[in-house]
């Protein structure tokens, strides 16, 4: 009991910290990304799921994301329950303009096996590894030791009136988005351009896969997948309007030791809107 | 602005009247052309139409009306009905249901917006009086679109092609199929 409660935690931790090598996937949806009035609200779905966008697998804690306000501030979740398979939460849009929901972590992470051939993982569920930890808790000369660089981000921008800028400026940390087009201004039959940065600089060779609801209804996938171009530059357009899921993930060799890789990986919700 | 009483004064004229002389002229006589109405066989106007349906649950519709360019930039809102009457606004809230609006102005915009928003109206035809509204719009080819959008119903968009200044009569017209019956555009040369 105990060792198989140990391994879901290492699974989820697995899933929480690299999606890349997950057939899960993880998202926060939004009930809506463009809306009017005074104030309004907008309720949100996150989750790790196998489906775009059905949850059936883990609820993603909401606790784990920030919300920031068109003009910076930080914003509080609001209902937020954990379901079996999802979390669920409210954002009240009070300002004008693009608010920003999202998760970004970096951590030094490690796989090795161990004398018996069982494999580990560390430095475990919801944490975040450093490079002082990593000396004392992963054995250097274990089998396979596979030390990387990991860096995870999660994201969806929904608006209140007229889309700003504000809310997409780079930190240069991991993997991000820099929104050529704003996301919250997503049309049919007009070209979507996105260019992905890795801890600042442009992201050659980024393999991005986008998805649109409805997924389980459709006997195919039906994913676009494209590479970013050496400015790390994509550019998508669809026919369809819906909600689409993108995942991005880049990986070089270019990491500081103890890690030979860094790996990370960008998800984005946002909606294509007819005309 | 029913369809019997044409209004010959701009809505909202200080963005929008000309500047030149004879325009300025034009518009002194305006009261007499009202007396006399020997002056302009009709006024320039935007005639919509919304359809009478038979549903269980009616709202009436927003509409948007706007001139917009060849590309589909706005450049004159015309009008916009929307639920006037909720309180703190919140009529305001179902405003991006008229999406191509919403997205062309309505997003930027603040509301209400003087001399072109206001309730919404019932089946029938409407009319706004256009006189002096595109006085400062560039010469050039544009569009003027209409969109309607239901609650619990659907969205329609219809468009007629103007080119400004008008050099002879326009008499454009567009049919609809669910949410709009017709748009009809009537404008005349400057005298």
């Amino acid at each position: 009991m105990k060792k198989s409660l140990l391994i879901g935690a290492t699974a989820l931790a697995l899933t929480l910290a690299s999606p890349f090598s997950q057939a899960h996937r993880v998202w926060i949806k939004p009930s809506t990304t463009s809306v009017s009035g005074d104030s309004e609200w907008i309720t949100f779905d996150v989750a790790v799921a196998n489906g775009i966008f059905h949850p059936d697998h883990f609820a993603y804690p909401a606790e784990r994301l920030s919300v920031v306000s068109p003009s910076g501030n930080p914003v509080d979740i609001q209902n937020q329950q954990k379901l079996r398979y999802r979390s669920v939460f409210d954002v009240e849009l009070t300002e004008s303009g693009t608010y920003k929901v999202f998760n970004a972590s970096q951590s030094l992470v490690a796989f090795w096996k161990d004398e018996d051939g069982e494999r580990h993982f560390w430095p475990g569920r919801g944490k975040t590894g450093t490079v002082e930890e990593f000396y004392q808790a992963v054995p250097q000369d274990a089998d396979d030791l596979n030390v990387m660089e990991t860096a995870n981000r999660l994201e969806t921008y929904v608006t209140l009136g007229a889309p700003t800028a504000d809310n997409n400026k780079l930190t240069g940390k991991g993997l991000e988005l820099k929104a050529l087009t704003h996301p919250n201004d997503a049309y049919t039959g007009e070209p979507i351009d996105f260019q992905f940065f890795m801890s600042g600089d442009k992201a050659q060779g980024t393999k991005v896969i986008v998805v649109k609801d409805g997924e389980k209804y459709r006997d195919t996938a039906g994913g676009v997948e494209v590479t970013a171009d050496k400015e790390g530059k994509i550019s998508l357009q669809f026919d369809e309007p819906g909600m689409y899921w993108l995942e991005a993930e880049y990986e070089d060799d270019k990491a500081k030791a103890p890690a030979k890789k860094r790996r990370a990986s960008y998800v984005l919700v946002f909606e294509v809107l007819p005309l | 602005m029913l369809k019997d009483t044409p209004c010959f004064l701009p809505l909202y004229g200080k963005k929008s009247r000309s500047n030149t002389l004879l325009s300025k002229l034009y518009r002194l006589a305006l009261p007499l052309g009202m007396l006399s109405t020997a002056m302009t066989a009709q006024a320039d106007e935007l005639e919509i139409t919304l359809p009478t349906l038979n549903v269980a649950e009616y709202h009436a519709p927003y509409v948007a009306a706007w001139l917009a360019d060849e590309r589909g930039k706005r450049v004159v809102d015309i009008a916009v009905w929307y639920d006037t009457d909720m309180a703190n606004n919140e009529g305001e809230k179902w405003l991006k249901d008229l999406r191509m609006w919403w997205r062309r102005s309505g997003r930027s915009a603040s509301m209400p917006i003087d001399g072109v928003s206001g309730a919404t109206r019932r089946p029938g035809t409407s009319t706004i009086a256009l006189d002096g509204r595109f006085d400062d719009v560039a010469a050039g080819d544009y569009f003027i679109w209409v969109e309607a959008a239901r609650e619990l119903g659907g969205r329609e968009t219809l468009k007629v092609p103007v080119s400004l200044p008008v050099k002879q009569t326009v008499n454009a017209s567009a049919e609809g199929q669910h949410e709009l019956s017709s748009i009809t555009l009537h404008m005349e040369p400057a005298q």
